[in-house]
C-alpha cells in the first residue's frame, strides 16, 4: 500500500533519516517506535510530502510520489495527522470539516461519519478550534484527516500532550481505524504498548535508522521495549 | 450643527475612498502578509482601464460601470502575474519581497509614462454624478456630491463581497486556512499555490476597482498610487492585520479625524497630527485595533 524506500532525509546539512525503508500493508497498521530526536516525524512528513528526500522513493500502490506535493498525495488517498494538535485556529470546528470536504462528492457524508467518531465535536461545531482543549483539537485533526476518506493514514503521536480522559478515547478509534477495511494506517507513537498492541508490524527507529522491526501484537512488546533500552 | 455634520460627512467620503484602496491590501497585506509595494500601481492601472474605456465608449455613464469589472480583471491578472513571477519565490522574506515590489512598481510608473504620457490625465463624470443632494436646507445647508456618495456605495458593496466571500465560500476558507497554517493547508488537500494566486488576483482587482473610484475625485498619473499606499497601509496596520472590521473602523475614523482636524487647522498639520495620533495608538496597542483570541500558537 505505502511503501518508504531508503529514504534520506535531512534539515540544511544536516541528515535526519539514513536510508529508512518502512512498508504499510493494505488495511494494515504499521507502528514506527524510537526515542525523542529518532527521525519519526521527519518520516512522516516526508512520507506526505513536507520535506523533499534528498535520495530514496515513496510509493502509493505502485505509484511513486515522491517528488508529488502534499495536496497531491491527498488527493490520492493520503491523509496526515501533525503532531501537537494543529487545526486552523480561527476557523470553528465545522469550518476545519467543511474546508476539506468543500468539492468532494461525498462532503457531507464524510463529515457524518467523522463526527460519528467524535460525537463531542458536534456541540462545539461553532466554537473557534483555537478555543478547544487540546485533546478536543487532537479529534478535530483526526475528524478532519478522516473527512478526506484517506486509503492511508499518517498519525503522528496522537496521544502526545492529551489529558488521561481522552487518551483512551483516541486510542481507541485509533484501534478501530486499524481494525476498519479500506484503511491503512502508519501511526508514529512513543507509548509503547498501546503502538504495538495496535500494528501489525512495528519499527524502532534510532538515530535515523531503522534498527530493528518485526510482527506487531501483544507478544512484541517486550522485543520493542528491549529495542528501545538499548 | 451642519459644520460638524459636513466635516463629519466629508470624513466618511474621505474614509470611504481610504476603505477602497485598503481593501485590496487587506487581502495581500492583511491575510498573506505580503508587503506589496506595487498594489499602488494597479490602482493605476484601474484608473487608466477608465480613462482607456471612455476613449471609446463615449457614455461617460457606461463606459464607468464598464470599467468596473474590466479594471477588476486587469489590475487582477497584474496581481496574479506579479505573484506567480517575482512574489511566490520571496514568501518568508519581506525584505526581498518589499524591495522587488518597489522595483516593479517604478516600472510600471515608468511604462505608464512610456503609454500615456508624464502629465495627468482626467475622465469625465458621468451626468448623473455631478450634481449634488441636499441634507440640510435652509440658510446653512449641507449637501453630498452625487460622486462621493458613489464611491461610499461601492466601498461598502465591495467590503461586503470581501467579507461574504471570506466568510462563506470555499475560497474564502481556503484563503483563511493558508494564511493561519500554509503546511497544514498543503496537508489537507488545499493547493497553496492556487491559493495564493487567487488570493493575489482578488486583492489586485480590488485595487484596480479602486482605481475606476478615485477617477471620479482626482486626475489619473502614472504615481496616484505611490501617493495614497502608505495611508492604506496604516489603515490595515491600525486596524490590526488581517481583520477586516478593523480596517473599515480605523478608514472611516482616520477620515473624519483628518476633515475635522483639516477644518481647525491646515492640510499638512491635519497629516501631521493624524500620523502622531498613528503613532501614539500603536505605542499604546501595537498589535491593532482587533485580534483574535487562541488557546493554542498553531
Amino acid at each position: 500500500m505505502l511503501q518508504i524506500d531508503d529514504v534520506r532525509v535531512g534539515y540544511h546539512r544536516s541528515t535526519v533519516l539514513h536510508g529508512v525503508s518502512v512498508r504499510v500493508p493494505r488495511d494494515g497498521v504499521a507502528a514506527v517506535l524510537g526515542h525523542n530526536g529518532a527521525g519519526k516525524s521527519t518520516l512522516l512528513r516526508a512520507a506526505v510530502g513536507l520535506l523533499p528526500p534528498a535520495s530514496g522513493r515513496v510509493l502509493l500502490d505502485g505509484e511513486d510520489i515522491t517528488r508529488r506535493r502534499p495536496h497531491e498525495r491527498v488527493a490520492r488517498g493520503m491523509a496526515y495527522v501533525p503532531q501537537g494538535q494543529q487545526s486552523f485556529p480561527h476557523l470553528t470546528t465545522a469550518e476545519n470539516l467543511q474546508l476539506v470536504a468543500d468539492g468532494r462528492r461525498r462532503g457531507r457524508e464524510a463529515i457524518a461519519e467523522a463526527l460519528d467518531l467524535f460525537p463531542a465535536l458536534r456541540a462545539l461545531a461553532g466554537r473557534r478550534a483555537g478555543l478547544l482543549s487540546g485533546g478536543q483539537r487532537q479529534q478535530l485533526a483526526i475528524a478532519r484527516a478522516l473527512v478526506t476518506e484517506p486509503r492511508v493514514l499518517l498519525l503522528d503521536e496522537p496521544t502526545e500532550g492529551i489529558q488521561p480522559s481522552v487518551v483512551a478515547e483516541i486510542e481507541e478509534t485509533v484501534l478501530s481505524l486499524g481494525a476498519r477495511g479500506g484503511l491503512s494506517v502508519l501511526l508514529v507513537e512513543q507509548h509503547v504498548g498501546f503502538a504495538v498492541r495496535a500494528a501489525g508490524r512495528y519499527y524502532v527507529l534510532e538515530a535515523g535508522r531503522v534498527t530493528s522491526s518485526g510482527e506487531g501484537g501483544q507478544g512484541a512488546e517486550r522485543t520493542v521495549r528491549e529495542a528501545l533500552s538499548v | 450643527m451642519s459644520v460638524i455634520l459636513g466635516q463629519t460627512f466629508t470624513g466618511i467620503s474621505i474614509g470611504a475612498v481610504l476603505l477602497l484602496i485598503a481593501l485590496g491590501l487587506s487581502l495581500t497585506f492583511g491575510q498573506m502578509n505580503v508587503i506589496n509595494m506595487a498594489h499602488g500601481e494597479f490602482i493605476m492601472a484601474g484608473a487608466y482601464t477608465t480613462y482607456v474605456l471612455q476613449k471609446s465608449i463615449s457614455d461617460a455613464g457606461i463606459s464607468l460601470l464598464v470599467a468596473l469589472p474590466v479594471a477588476f480583471c486587469v489590475s487582477g491578472v497584474l496581481g496574479a502575474l506579479l505573484e506567480r513571477l517575482l512574489i511566490r519565490r520571496l514568501y518568508l522574506r519581506p525584505l526581498d519581497t518589499l524591495l522587488v515590489t518597489w522595483g516593479v512598481s517604478l516600472m510600471l510608473q515608468q511604462l505608464a509614462r512610456d503609454i500615456f504620457g508624464a502629465p495627468n490625465v482626467q475622465t469625465r463624470a458621468p451626468d448623473w454624478l455631478t450634481g449634488h443632494i441636499t441634507l440640510v436646507g435652509g440658510d446653512d445647508p449641507l449637501t453630498v456630491a452625487d460622486n462621493r456618495l458613489f464611491i461610499l456605495g461601492l466601498a461598502v458593496a465591495a467590503v461586503a463581497a470581501l467579507s461574504l466571500t471570506l466568510r462563506l465560500t470555499p475560497l474564502g476558507r481556503r484563503i483563511r486556512a493558508v494564511v493561519q497554517n500554509r503546511d497544514l493547508a498543503e496537508v489537507s488537500g488545499i493547493s497553496t499555490s492556487r491559493v495564493d494566486r487567487t488570493a493575489f488576483f482578488l486583492g489586485s482587482g480590488l485595487a484596480g476597482v479602486a482605481g475606476v473610484a478615485l477617477t471620479l475625485v482626482g486626475p489619473i498619473g502614472p504615481t496616484m498610487g505611490t501617493n495614497i499606499i502608505i495611508d492604506a497601509f496604516l489603515v490595515i496596520v491600525v486596524g490590526g492585520i488581517g481583520q477586516l472590521k478593523g480596517s473599515v473602523m480605523v478608514a472611516f475614523a482616520l477620515g473624519v479625524l483628518q476633515s475635522v482636524l483639516e477644518y481647525s487647522t491646515t492640510v499638512s498639520v491635519a497629516k501631521v497630527l493624524v500620523l502622531v495620533a498613528i503613532v501614539a495608538f500603536l505605542q499604546w496597542r501595537p498589535q491593532g485595533l482587533y485580534t483574535l483570541r487562541t488557546r493554542s500558537l498553531v
